[in-house]
């Protein structure tokens, strides 16, 4: 891409909401259950039914809204966004459109060090769709079957503003939006399962160039890594079309991940006529300030409240506050920590280092059911700060303590690995060492210095790693220097 | 016989023991079976059923639990109604062989009470329509004169009624279509407030337009048909949390010192002669009772059939969208992709009035029109509702003819426009959302019902029932019954 483009991008991004039952009927939302086991006659949209709304995703609604500094709209509706599909039982989709939930909030970012605010158009509320099982392929299949369990699922819409110009920032904005969710609870923040899902618009003008591009509306991408991969391949892509003189076609691309590359799916010529009205069968949604102030103290501290209180209480790096507070299970799980060995260096050290090397994914429910529990690798660190055992030692206790929830203090005193600090017991096996390598002291004496770590190595192998690191060098030193 | 008999006559009976649930259910079952074939009311006999409820009632009532009014009494409910196990066509071929596993609530609340329901009534398809002409299957007969319409939608309900089919049934009015078709056929029709009666497992045609209501051979039985239907459903939440009066109780208190309003353009070119005497005699017997008439003026009357033949249409669209051959009912085999089953089976599966309005909903809400037809009518919808209110600041209830004319006979509104014009005096109601009553007013030379129609504030139906009540005390026309002999 030769020529300087300015990039317009906006996300539209949609979230499951953690409620019990479903958007407009009393169905589980639980993932996973046998095709239409699920639903009802209100979700399979029986003629006669009628919705009603479920009043806890209002509340994620309202929770979220401020969360994202939107104004609640103390008057919103519903209405009906029209468009045949099979997967949908009424051929309409209950949704908000004129008045919603929510408007005009923002969400801020840091790419690279700068703090950039992007502007939240929108949140509405609205269900989901169920799912086609086609038999085979779509094209070939000769049946195609409608799972109804997700039909009326309570979803939330957040619709930014085209304020984001970098993949970066659309990866931040993103992930600083998941962060929220989860962190309210309103949201598992779940992409791969569909519980967070986001769609893109962006288009590409000229630096300088009045008119605004053409935009291109990007779906189906169901990971933040995809989302970035395909705007950035939709960059390039316009930026090439628009450097060879084409003109962009305002349409819907898809973004296949394995072929690394978008797809267009439908081009304007084909696109819906929604033909909105107000859903008749659901009076208007009065959100009034007792419910709104209501929610509002029931609202935690976010992501970036407790990233600067991290920094700042517990003198973390930004890069450490931030991937703690990447979640709230894991930020919480840190604080425990620190509470019971008031070392959060260290904390946070074990936590980023070793135990999410150990735990699936980032999966809050993972962090919370884990093995070792904020106290057990409180009592770790402790048993390291007080000269019990080494810092190599912990890494094999913490291993034996993620495999079998035993506390760290049973597994050392069980397994004898106490560290040995006594100068009188280390002297005896120095000694013995520099005995056996007369022709590493040879090169150490000769200024080899590298050769005090191979003698400091053969000390904790002779002694099965329990010695004390510091006792140990300054054993070595002391005599190297004699000899 | 029993099936002359009114809900509250036949629970007389049931109490002292002079009659039993099951000897009226076989009663009525055996008289179906003798004129139905002529009258056409029922899509759907539930005989066995029907017996079954009433042995139970039987039994309630012989060791004195009996349940109240509507207890043992036998019943038809409109086919537009979802009933569990029963098929429900809504007198549409896209609803074939679709048997819904749920009640309507008010199917429910009238089994609760103890009813016996017959069967399910005839209808013009999804409601739409004037004269039940338009029901997928076939048309019912005005048992006054079988070569006439019963008016529509709800015909089937009307007829069942007025040929002592049903002690009592349930009907649906939209545009109209409970008051007219009681008009039509003789028989006192109500049409609750908006969000009095619940909605739910009610098949919808225009959700903010449809309401519940009873048809019943005198105004007591229509208050006791009420009372077991209204009040809020958790289910439907346009339904009410308003207390429901005891409307039993309202009746006897009469018209001295009821402010009666007259709506001049409620008389105008086109009302047939005979209905406008039988109106303005009405309202002289009133005036006689002690009620004090006062004209009204609601201007934008004119207005309303528009508006109404834009939003309903609309919602209908959207409503019907459902039906596509995929989850229910009808689908039409053979088709090549997806969108070609939908074209089949919808376009076998609806007549053509479904058709008409379903295109002029889709065009009505199409971007670019929305704003010129859909929201234009709104607006004159609200100007309907404000008329209203000004009149009602100044009266207790408004009289008016129910329909221009009489029953016509089948086949004579070919024209869909002159068809429309039938609901001109019933339609502002309803898109008002106010309580409206017809109540019969007298008959044509030819022995053809005339219908007073009386609309009330919102939410008190208390006076409209006991301003019907003390005129169908004043007067004898209830006596009279169609001919109708097997
Ligand atoms: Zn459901």
């Amino acid at each position: 891409m030769s020529g300087a483009y300015d990039v317009v991008i906006g996300l539209e991004v949609h979230a499951q909401l953690l409620t019990r039952s479903k958007m407009f009927c009393g169905c589980s939302t639980v993932f996973g259950a046998p095709p239409n086991t699920q639903t009802c006659p209100v979700c399979q949209g029986m003629p006669g039914t009628l919705p009603v709304i479920n009043r806890r995703a209002v509340e994620f609604g309202i929770k979220t809204s401020l969360a994202i500094h939107c104004t609640v709209n103390a008057d919103n509706r519903f209405a009906r966004k029209h468009y045949y599909y099979p997967d949908m039982p009424k051929n309409y989709q209950i949704s908000q459109y004129e008045e919603p939930l929510a408007e005009h909030g923002h969400l801020d970012i840091e790419v690279d060090g700068a703090a950039r605010r992007i502007g939240i158009e929108r949140l509405h509320l609205e269900e989901d769709v169920g799912k086609l099982i086609h038999e085979g392929s779509l094209e070939t299949a000769q049946s195609s079957q409608v799972d109804f369990n997700r039909a009326g699922v309570p979803l939330m819409e957040i619709v930014s503003k085209p304020d984001i110009r970098t993949s970066e920032e659309a990866g931040a904005y993103l992930r600083g939006l998941r962060a929220i969710v989860v962190y309210l609870g309103v949201c598992d923040g779940n992409m791969e399962e569909g519980s967070m899902r986001c769609d893109a618009n962006i288009s590409l003008k000229r630096v300088g160039a009045i008119p605004l591009g053409t935009k291109v509306e990007v779906k189906n991408m169901n990971s933040f890594r995809n989302v970035q991969h395909a705007l950035e391949y939709e960059m390039k892509r316009q930026g090439r079309a628009l450097d060879a003189g084409e003109r962009i076609v305002q349409e819907t691309r898809l973004w296949d991940p394995d072929k690394g590359q978008t797809v267009s799916m439908r081009s304007k010529e084909f696109a819906h006529d929604y033909r909105y009205f107000p859903e008749p069968d659901l009076p208007p949604l009065n959100v009034g300030a007792r419910w709104i102030e209501a929610v509002r103290v029931t609202l935690p501290e976010l992501p970036a409240a407790r990233r600067a209180r991290f920094m700042r209480a517990h003198a973390l790096t930004a890069y450490d506050a931030d991937l703690l507070t990447g979640s709230r299970a894991l930020a919480d799980y840190f604080e425990a920590a620190v509470a019971q060995c008031g070392k959060p260096k260290a904390a946070a050290n074990w936590i980023l280092n070793e135990l999410l090397r150990e735990l699936p994914g980032d999966d809050e429910r993972a962090v919370a059911a884990c093995a070792i529990s904020p106290g057990k690798l409180a009592g770790l660190i402790t048993l390291i700060e007080d000269g019990t055992i080494s810092g190599k030692i912990a890494k094999d206790v913490f291993e034996k303590m993620y495999r079998s929830g035993e506390d760290a203090r049973t597994i050392v005193s069980r397994e004898g690995l106490t560290q040995v600090a006594d100068a009188g017991a280390l002297g005896a096996v120095v000694d013995g060492v520099l005995a056996e390598h007369a022709k590493v002291v040879e090169d150490y004496k000769a200024g080899k210095k590298a050769a005090l770590a191979f003698l400091v190595g053969q000390v904790m192998k002779a002694t099965v790693g329990k010695a004390s690191p510091g006792v140990v060098n300054s054993l070595l030193a002391e005599k190297l220097s004699k000899l | 016989m029993l099936t002359d008999l009114t809900i509250h006559e036949l629970g007389a009976r049931f109490r002292l023991g002079d009659a039993t649930p099951t000897q009226a259910a076989r009663e009525y079952l055996a008289r179906i079976a003798a004129l139905d074939p002529k009258v056409k009311a029922y899509l759907t006999v539930t005989g066995e059923a029907a017996l079954a409820r009433a042995a139970e009632a039987d039994a309630r009532f012989k060791s004195g639990a009996s349940l109240g009014p509507l207890d043992g009494v036998p019943l038809g409910v409109k086919d537009v109604f979802c009933t569990r196990g029963v098929r429900t066509t809504c007198g549409s071929k896209i609803l074939e062989g679709f048997v819904p596993p749920y009640d309507a609530t008010v199917v429910a609340r009238l089994v609760r009470a103890g009813a016996v329901i017959l069967g399910k009534l005839n209808m013009d398809e999804f409601a739409m329509g004037s004269s039940t002409e338009n029901s997928a299957y076939f048309t019912t007969r005005n048992p006054w004169d079988l070569s006439r319409v019963p008016g529509g939608s709800s015909g089937g309900s009307a007829a069942a009624v007025a040929a002592d089919l049903a002690a009592a049934t349930l009907g649906t009015d939209t545009g109209g279509s409970i008051r007219q078709p009681a008009a039509f056929c003789g028989n006192v029709g109500l049409k609750p407030t908006y969000g009095r009666v619940s909605r739910f497992g009610l098949v919808a045609f225009a959700s903010s337009l449809d309401q519940v209501g009873p048809f019943a051979k005198d105004v007591l039985d229509a208050a006791l048909m009420l009372q077991a239907i209204a009040g809020h459903d958790p289910l439907d939440s346009t339904s009410a949390a308003i207390p429901v009066p005891d409307y039993a109780a309202e009746l006897s208190r009469g018209v001295q010192g009821l402010r009666v309003g007259i709506p001049a353009e409620y008389f105008i070119e086109g009302l047939d002669a005979e209905v406008e005497a039988a109106v303005r005699a009405a309202i002289e017997t009133l005036k006689g009772l002690g009620a004090k008439t006062e004209s009204v003026s609601l201007p934008h009357t004119e207005y309303g059939l528009a508006a109404y033949y834009l939003i309903a249409p609309a919602e209908c669209s959207s409503n019907l969208a459902r039906y596509d051959g995929v989850k229910y009912g009808l689908r039409v085999p053979g088709a090549r992709d997806l969108i070609d089953m939908y074209s089949r089976t919808r376009g076998a599966g609806f007549g053509a009035e479904v058709k008409r309005r379903v295109m002029l909903g889709t065009y009505a809400l199409s971007a670019g029109y929305y704003d010129a037809y859909y929201g234009k009518a709104q607006k004159v919808r609200t100007l309907v509702q404000r008329d209203f209110q000004r009149a009602f600041e100044r009266v207790d209830v408004i009289v008016a003819p129910t329909t221009p004319s009489a029953a016509f006979k089948m086949g004579e509104k070919e024209d869909p426009l002159s068809m429309y014009l039938n609901d001109v005096f019933t339609i502002p109601v309803n898109l008002a959302g106010l309580p409206g009553l017809s109540v019969p007013a007298g008959f044509t030379k030819a022995g053809l019902p005339i219908g007073l129609q009386v609309i009330g504030k919102a939410f008190d139906e208390a006076t409209l029932l006991r301003t019907a009540k003390a005129y169908e005390a004043a007067t004898t026309w209830r006596e009279r019954k169609p001919g109708l002999t097997a």
